[in-house]
């Protein structure tokens, strides 16, 4: 998949956005209506319109501000913004790939960090077990971030309206799974994320 | 009639009552719901987060799964499932370079002839043409009709007639006896996945809906998303710290509304499993007139 670019001779991000994924950014023309819509703008650094702008204008420093901003990470990819967006404009699939670039480089913003460890958490509790257990989930997220006391006293009585399982239901064949997350680790050259 | 069923995680675990209270409709209708056997995890949020190539593969291995085992239709009542599951048929449908590259990944051919089914689609095609002979119970309440972002958006995989104003599930509940009520926030999105990492943000999102809800005169909210559910349920008391007010609304999967109006025991629908007490609900239900 997409190559981590340390070399001034290798395509913009934009170039890589535009190859990997269905979208073009010159398709705005600035409406606003994504962030119009957007639940979360207002704790957004920096909107989703602007996102498409500084794509479209790839001004000096553009990458390194986009990969380490907080609104990728904050975007839930409830779609509001393609759904409304006149010239359909996949802005989610943009805050997709600019999650995993960032990652790839290494600039995710501190203030994400609980965000991608719970990511992490996630897909970890499935190669393990083919499904997702929400004990295991809980209990690697909360050994990720350290927030042991977090919702602790929302366990007894979930355990016994019967919504936790501790011993986690697995894939009875597990293995292939685990094949499946190789394979897309070694077709990706080996980076690190998972 | 049997019909492929996919559950998905969260209808094993937090969400068990949707689950059972969608098989327990199902039998009363006579139609018979089979598991895909040996099914996975979707990938949900995290996998589409941080990995491409992941969120196709991981549908993939379980969209296999049901054509080898002969399924013509799987019904995936989780929205969130629901979409990983159609965005990667559909990725892999019109593209063959993803196409080969996924069953490289899943180590399986894929076909693409299962349709996948909406937990609305689902009632409307089995459940509508049977159910008025089911139907004993007026639900006689005024119920906000949730739908969230997954059961509205996008709209080529929701196939929603309307997504910014959707009416498929106050159709279900005029049939159950319910009054769906006009209100603003039906297709705003609840926080979803930020559940645990950023709870703030949950409560803010899901404050807003609950208020609008109740600010309109709505005795129930009927959602048919695990993940809405849990947000406006069992993260109540984060709402209430919020909102600095305390709002008692009971939180229902469209299938436990339907199964009420269906006469179907309160336990054997998971009604008694939620955090905000479903009593209020409940206790307004009464016999249909003949």
């Amino acid at each position: 998949m997409h190559k981590p670019t340390n070399t001034t001779h290798s395509p913009s991000l934009k170039k890589r956005m535009e190859q990997e994924i269905d979208v073009i950014a010159s398709h705005c023309y600035q409406c606003g209506k994504c962030t119009a819509g957007c639940p979360l703008n207002e704790d957004m650094d920096i909107m989703p319109n602007q996102i498409l702008r500084m794509l479209q204008l790839e001004l000096p420093g553009y990458e390194d501000k986009l990969l380490s901003s907080l609104s990728i990470w904050l975007c839930l990819a409830c779609d509001t913004c393609y759904s409304r967006c006149p010239q359909e404009v996949k802005l989610s699939q943009v805050m997709d790939f600019l999650r995993q670039e960032s990652v790839r480089q290494n600039k995710v913003n501190p203030k994400a960090k609980d965000i991608l460890k719970f990511h992490q958490a996630f897909l970890e509790t499935i190669e393990k077990n083919g499904k997702l257990n929400e004990v295991w989930l809980t209990l690697n997220y909360k050994l990720k971030t350290l927030n042991l006391l977090q919702d602790i006293n929302k366990a007894p009585s979930m355990f016994f309206k019967g919504k936790l399982n501790p011993i986690p239901d697995r894939v009875h064949n597990v293995k292939e799974i685990e094949k499946i997350f190789n394979k897309v680790r070694e077709n990706e050259g080996g980076t690190k994320c998972k | 009639m049997q019909i492929g069923f996919y559950p998905g995680c969260s209808l094993e675990g937090s969400s068990k009552e949707y689950s059972q209270s969608l098989l327990a409709v199902a039998e009363k209708c006579g139609v018979t719901l089979e598991e895909i056997k040996d099914w996975s995890c979707c990938g949900a949020s995290a996998a589409h987060s941080l990995n491409h190539d992941l969120s196709i593969a991981l549908p993939a291995r379980t969209l296999a799964l049901a054509e080898n085992q002969g399924m013509t239709e799987v019904v995936i009542p989780c929205a969130a499932c629901y979409g990983r599951m159609a965005a990667s048929q559909k990725a892999m449908l019109e593209d063959a370079s993803v196409l080969k590259k996924t069953q490289g990944f899943i180590d399986m051919k894929f076909l693409g002839n299962v349709q996948l089914l909406t937990v609305f689609e689902f009632l409307q095609k089995y459940i509508f043409p049977v159910a008025d002979q089911y139907i004993v119970n007026k639900l006689n309440q005024k119920t906000a009709c949730y739908y969230g972002c997954l059961l509205a958006r996008p709209k080529e995989l929701t196939k929603l007639e309307r997504p910014e104003n959707p009416m498929e599930m106050e159709a279900v509940m005029e049939k159950a006896g319910a009054t769906p009520i006009d209100w603003a926030f039906k297709t705003e999105c609840c926080g979803a996945g930020f559940s645990m990492s950023r709870t703030d943000i949950v409560a803010k999102l899901s404050g807003r809906i609950l208020e609008d809800a109740a600010d309109r005169g709505a005795e129930s909210i009927i959602v048919a998303c695990p993940m809405c559910q849990s947000n406006l349920d069992l993260r109540r008391p984060e709402i209430k710290k919020q909102l600095k007010k305390d709002i008692n609304i009971p939180v229902l999967f469209i299938t436990q509304a339907l199964g009420l109006s269906m006469g179907i025991p309160a336990k054997d629908l998971g009604l008694e499993n939620h955090f905000v007490s479903t009593g209020k609900a409940v206790s307004c239900i009464v016999k249909k007139e003949a």
